[in-house]
C-alpha cells in the first residue's frame, strides 16, 4: 500500500519535473537587450586558426584583459565553421544565444534581414570610436546598404595568388603570372608528371562563390539587380563561370580529383609540392602549421584579365573577413558595446589580427609593420585598391547555396569528362535562380 | 515514423495493463477499482510527458510552422509570422516547378535507395546468421567481427568510408584500378553519377549488421527437432531454409524490414557525412533536400511542409504494410 502511494508520488513528481524542465525559462525573442546581467558576457567565436585549442590559446589571455579592465566575464565559445551558421540560426529562432558573435562578413545582409542583431546606428558606433576608424571596404560587407550595418568588420582578408617558388624556378618561369592568360600559360608548364597548375576546391560552395564572384566582377557581371533580384543567367556571369570551369574542362591546369574537395585538402596539396598555384585568402599560418616554410612559397596579387588590380572590372578579391555582431536580446547591452569596443582597439587588433595572418579592418592598426610582411602586404594592397564586397542583399545565403552548387556540379562534369558548354553552363545557372525564394 | 511505434508499444503496454490485473482488491471496493485502474496510468505517466515533450511536441510546431510564410525576415519570432494556408505543400509539391521537381527527383532517389539498401541489408544479415548457426571453431569471432559496423560511431564510419572513397588517394581506387585494374583509369565516388554506387555501400555496411543480429536472434526460437524431423525426411540444406527457416522468421522479418525500411529513408547523417551540404543530384535523398530546403536556402516554411508530406507518406506506407502483414498473419493461422 505505502509503496503503491510512494510509486504514484514518484510518478507524478517526476512528469512534473520533466514538464518543468523542457519549458526552462529563456529570454524574449520580442526585442530589445537589457543590462539585467551585467558581469557576463557569451562570445562565439568563429575558428579562425588551425585549431580550436589554437583560437582558444589566442583568445583567451585578451578575455582575461578584458575582464581586468571592466569586470566583466566573457564565457568564450570556439564554433567550427561549418557549424556556425546553423548555430547562429537556432539562436536566432530560441532567442538563446550569445551576446556577442562573430559572423561571417558575407551574411551580414542574410543576418540582418531577421532582425535579431542590434544595428550599428550613429549612437552605438560613436560607442565604439566612430565608422572612419574603419577601412572603407570592410565596412562595404557589413549589411544591406542604405540600412545601419548589422555588425562591426573585426579581421578582414582577401584573395591572393600563392605560388611555389622552386616548381617555378624548375619550370624556367621568372615571375608569377598577372593575367589569366599568363596563368593559364604557366599553368600548362607546370602540369606534368603527376603535379598540377592551380589547386582549387570545388566541392566547398562558398570558396566556389568567391572565385566566381571575381570572375563575373571581371566580365561586368553582377549576381544581382541594383534592386536587390537575382540575375545569375547574364552572359557576363555564364561566360565568368564557364572560364573558371574551364581551368580544369578545357586548360587542364587544375586535377580533376579537385572537384571533391571541400576540407582544404588543396592547400594541402600545394604545401606538398603537388600543385604550384593556389588562391587563398590569408594562407601563411595555415602553410606553415602544413610544414611549408615562409621561404618556399611566394605571394602576388590575384589575376586580371589585363593591365593591373583597381576597381570596377580589374577587381581581384571578394572581401573576405570576420564581422562582430551583437545579439538584439542580450541582457548586458552595455558590457557587450564594451567588448565589441575593446576587441576593436588599435591594440587589441593588433594582436589578434597578427595572430591570425588577417589584415586589421582598423585604419590605425593597419601602419603596423606587422601588416607590411611579405605575407600580409599583397593582402592588405588588394583589400585597400581591388576588393569588392559579395552582394549585400538578405538573400545572399541562399545565392552561396544555388550559384555555388551549380559550380560544383559543373566541375563534377568537367572531372567525369564530360562536356562543358555555354549551354550547360546556362542550363545549370537557371536552375540555381528558378529556386531562390520568390521575392 | 514515432507515431507508429508508440502507438505499437502503447497498445502492447495496455494489453499487459488490461492482462495484468491483480487478484481481488483488499479493504473498500471503490477506491481499489480506482487504484487497480488508475496506478498503471500513473506509472505510464513519466513516460508519456517524455513522450510528448521529445516527439509529440517538435512534430506539432512543425506542422504548424508548415502553414506559415516563415522565411528569414520572420523566423526571430515565428509564432507571429504570416498564415500562407496551403502555399507551402503548393510549393512542394507542383511537379512543374523548380521546387517541387526537385523534391520529386530526390523521392525517386530515396526510394530506389530504400529499396536496395534494405534489400541487401536483409539479404546479408539473413545468410549470415544462417552461416552462424552451426556451432564451428571461430564461430564467436566471425559473430563479434559482423557486429563492428553496428557499434562503431556512425559518423567516425562514414567519414572513414569519406576517405576510403577519395579519388587521388582512397582505397577503394587503389584497389579497384590500381591493383586489379578493373576500372580503365580512377573512378568518382562522392561526385557525379557513381554517389549513389557509394552511398549505398555504405548504407548496406552500415545496416546489415542490424538484420543479422534480429535474424539470428529469430533462430533461436526455431526448436531444432523441426530440422532434425526434416533431415530424417531427407530435405536437404534448401528445402530447410525454404520450408523452416523462412515461414519461422515471418513475424521477425516483418519488424525486421519495417525498422529498416523507416531508418533508410529517413537516414540523414550518411548522405551528410559523405557528401556535405549539397549532395550529388544521383545520391540527393530526401532528408538532405528538406534540410538544405530549410536550413541552406532557409526556406522554413517550406522545409517543414515537405517533411510534413514525408511523414504522411511513411505513416501510409507503414499503415499499409502493416495492414497487409497482420492480414497475411491471421489467414495463417486459420
Amino acid at each position: 500500500m505505502r509503496r503503491i502511494r510512494a510509486a504514484a508520488i514518484g510518478a507524478v513528481t517526476l512528469s512534473l519535473a520533466l514538464a518543468a524542465s523542457a519549458c526552462g525559462g529563456g529570454s524574449s525573442t520580442d526585442g530589445g537587450g537589457s543590462n539585467d546581467s551585467p558581469k557576463t558576457l557569451t562570445y562565439w567565436a568563429s575558428n579562425q586558426g588551425a585549431s580550436i585549442t589554437v583560437d582558444k590559446k589566442v583568445l583567451k589571455p585578451e578575455l582575461d584583459k578584458f575582464e581586468k579592465q571592466t569586470g566583466i566575464r566573457v564565457k568564450l565559445e570556439v564554433i567550427p565553421w561549418s557549424e556556425l551558421l546553423n548555430r547562429i540560426l537556432t539562436a536566432t529562432t530560441s532567442g538563446q544565444g550569445p551576446d556577442v558573435l562573430n559572423i561571417g562578413n558575407t551574411w551580414s545582409a542574410s543576418l540582418q534581414a531577421s532582425g535579431a542583431l542590434l544595428p550599428w546606428d550613429t549612437k552605438n558606433f560613436g560607442s565604439i570610436g566612430g565608422k572612419n576608424r574603419f577601412v572603407a571596404s570592410a565596412l562595404g560587407s557589413t549589411g544591406a546598404r542604405g540600412e545601419d550595418p548589422a555588425a562591426v568588420p573585426l579581421y578582414s582578408m582577401a584573395y591572393a595568388l600563392y605560388y611555389n617558388k622552386k616548381m617555378f624556378a624548375d619550370a624556367g618561369i621568372s615571375k608569377p603570372p598577372a593575367t589569366w592568360d599568363e596563368l593559364v600559360a604557366d599553368g600548362k608548364k607546370l602540369s606534368k608528371d603527376g603535379k598540377w597548375g592551380l589547386g582549387a576546391e570545388g566541392a566547398n560552395l562558398s570558396e566556389n562563390i568567391h572565385q566566381v564572384f571575381v570572375f563575373a566582377k571581371q566580365h561586368g557581371a553582377d549576381f544581382f539587380t541594383a534592386d536587390g533580384k537575382p540575375d545569375f543567367t547574364s552572359d557576363g556571369a555564364v561566360t565568368a563561370i564557364k572560364q573558371y570551369v574551364d581551368l580544369m574542362a578545357k586548360d587542364k591546369i587544375i586535377a580533376p580529383g579537385n572537384a571533391e574537395y571541400a576540407q582544404n585538402q588543396s592547400l594541402s596539396d600545394f604545401a606538398k609540392g603537388k600543385t604550384a598555384m593556389v588562391l587563398w585568402q590569408t594562407a601563411s599560418a595555415t602553410l606553415a602549421s602544413l610544414g611549408m616554410k615562409d621561404d618556399e612559397w611566394g605571394v602576388a596579387a590575384a589575376p586580371v584579365r589585363s593591365g593591373t588590380p583597381g576597381s570596377g572590372t580589374s577587381v581581384n578579391s571578394m572581401v573576405a573577413g570576420i564581422n562582430l555582431a551583437v545579439f538584439k536580446n542580450t541582457d548586458n547591452q552595455d558590457g557587450a558595446l564594451k567588448f565589441v569596443k575593446f576587441m576593436t582597439s588599435d591594440a587589441e587588433q593588433k594582436i589578434l589580427n597578427k595572430a591570425y595572418g588577417s589584415i586589421p579592418p582598423v585604419k590605425a592598426a593597419q601602419s603596423d609593420p606587422a601588416f607590411n610582411t611579405k605575407a600580409t602586404a599583397a593582402l592588405r594592397d588588394t583589400l585597400a585598391k581591388s576588393a569588392a564586397a559579395l552582394p549585400q542583399v538578405a538573400d545572399e545565403s541562399q545565392f552561396e547555396t544555388g550559384v555555388g552548387t551549380a559550380v560544383k556540379e559543373l566541375l563534377a562534369e568537367a572531372a567525369g569528362g564530360r562536356p562543358v558548354t555555354t549551354e550547360s553552363v546556362k542550363a545549370k545557372l537557371e536552375k540555381a535562380q528558378q529556386q531562390m525564394p520568390a521575392k | 515514423m514515432t507515431t507508429t511505434t508508440t502507438t505499437a508499444t502503447a497498445e502492447k503496454d495496455r494489453r499487459t495493463v488490461s492482462g495484468s490485473t491483480p487478484g481481488a482488491a483488499r479493504g473498500p471496493r471503490r477506491p481499489g477499482r480506482i487504484r487497480r485502474i488508475g496506478l498503471p496510468y500513473l506509472l505510464l505517466l513519466p513516460a508519456l510527458v517524455l513522450e510528448l515533450l521529445v516527439h509529440l511536441v517538435p512534430m506539432v510546431i512543425g506542422i504548424l510552422m508548415s502553414f506559415k510564410a516563415l522565411t528569414r525576415f520572420s523566423i526571430r519570432d515565428w509564432g507571429a509570422a504570416p498564415w500562407s494556408g496551403l502555399d507551402n505543400y503548393k510549393i512542394s509539391v507542383d511537379i512543374n516547378a523548380p521546387a517541387g521537381e526537385a523534391l520529386l527527383h530526390s523521392f525517386w532517389v530515396t526510394c530506389g535507395f530504400t529499396v536496395l539498401s534494405v534489400g541487401l541489408c536483409w539479404l546479408l544479415g539473413t545468410a549470415a546468421a544462417i552461416f552462424l548457426q552451426d556451432t564451428f571453431r571461430g564461430r564467436g569471432l566471425l559473430r563479434t567481427l559482423f557486429l563492428v559496423p553496428y557499434a562503431l560511431p556512425v559518423y567516425t564510419a562514414v567519414i572513414t568510408w569519406a576517405f576510403m572513397f577519395q579519388h587521388d588517394n582512397g582505397l577503394v581506387n587503389h584497389v579497384l584500378h590500381d591493383q586489379l585494374g578493373l576500372t580503365d583509369k580512377p573512378s568518382f565516388w562522392l561526385i557525379g553519377d557513381n554517389s549513389f554506387i557509394a552511398l549505398l555501400t555504405v548504407s548496406v555496411w552500415k545496416g546489415w549488421p542490424f538484420a543479422f543480429l534480429v535474424v539470428m536472434a529469430g533462430l533461436q526460437n526455431i526448436p531444432k527437432e523441426l530440422y532434425e524431423a526434416a533431415a530424417l525426411d531427407g530435405a536437404g540444406m534448401w528445402q530447410q531454409i525454404r520450408r523452416i527457416t523462412l515461414p519461422s522468421l515471418r513475424p521477425v522479418n516483418q519488424v525486421l524490414v519495417l525498422v529498416l525500411f523507416l531508418w533508410t529513408f529517413n537516414d540523414f547523417n550518411t548522405p551528410y557525412v559523405l557528401f556535405g551540404k549539397a549532395a550529388p543530384e544521383a545520391a540527393d535523398l530526401i532528408s538532405i533536400h528538406v534540410y538544405q530546403t530549410t536550413f541552406a536556402t532557409w526556406n522554413f516554411g517550406t522545409g517543414s511542409a515537405m517533411s510534413v508530406l514525408l511523414l504522411l507518406f511513411l505513416l501510409v506506407v507503414t499503415g499499409l504494410y502493416l495492414l497487409l502483414t497482420s492480414r497475411r498473419r491471421k489467414t495463417a493461422d486459420v
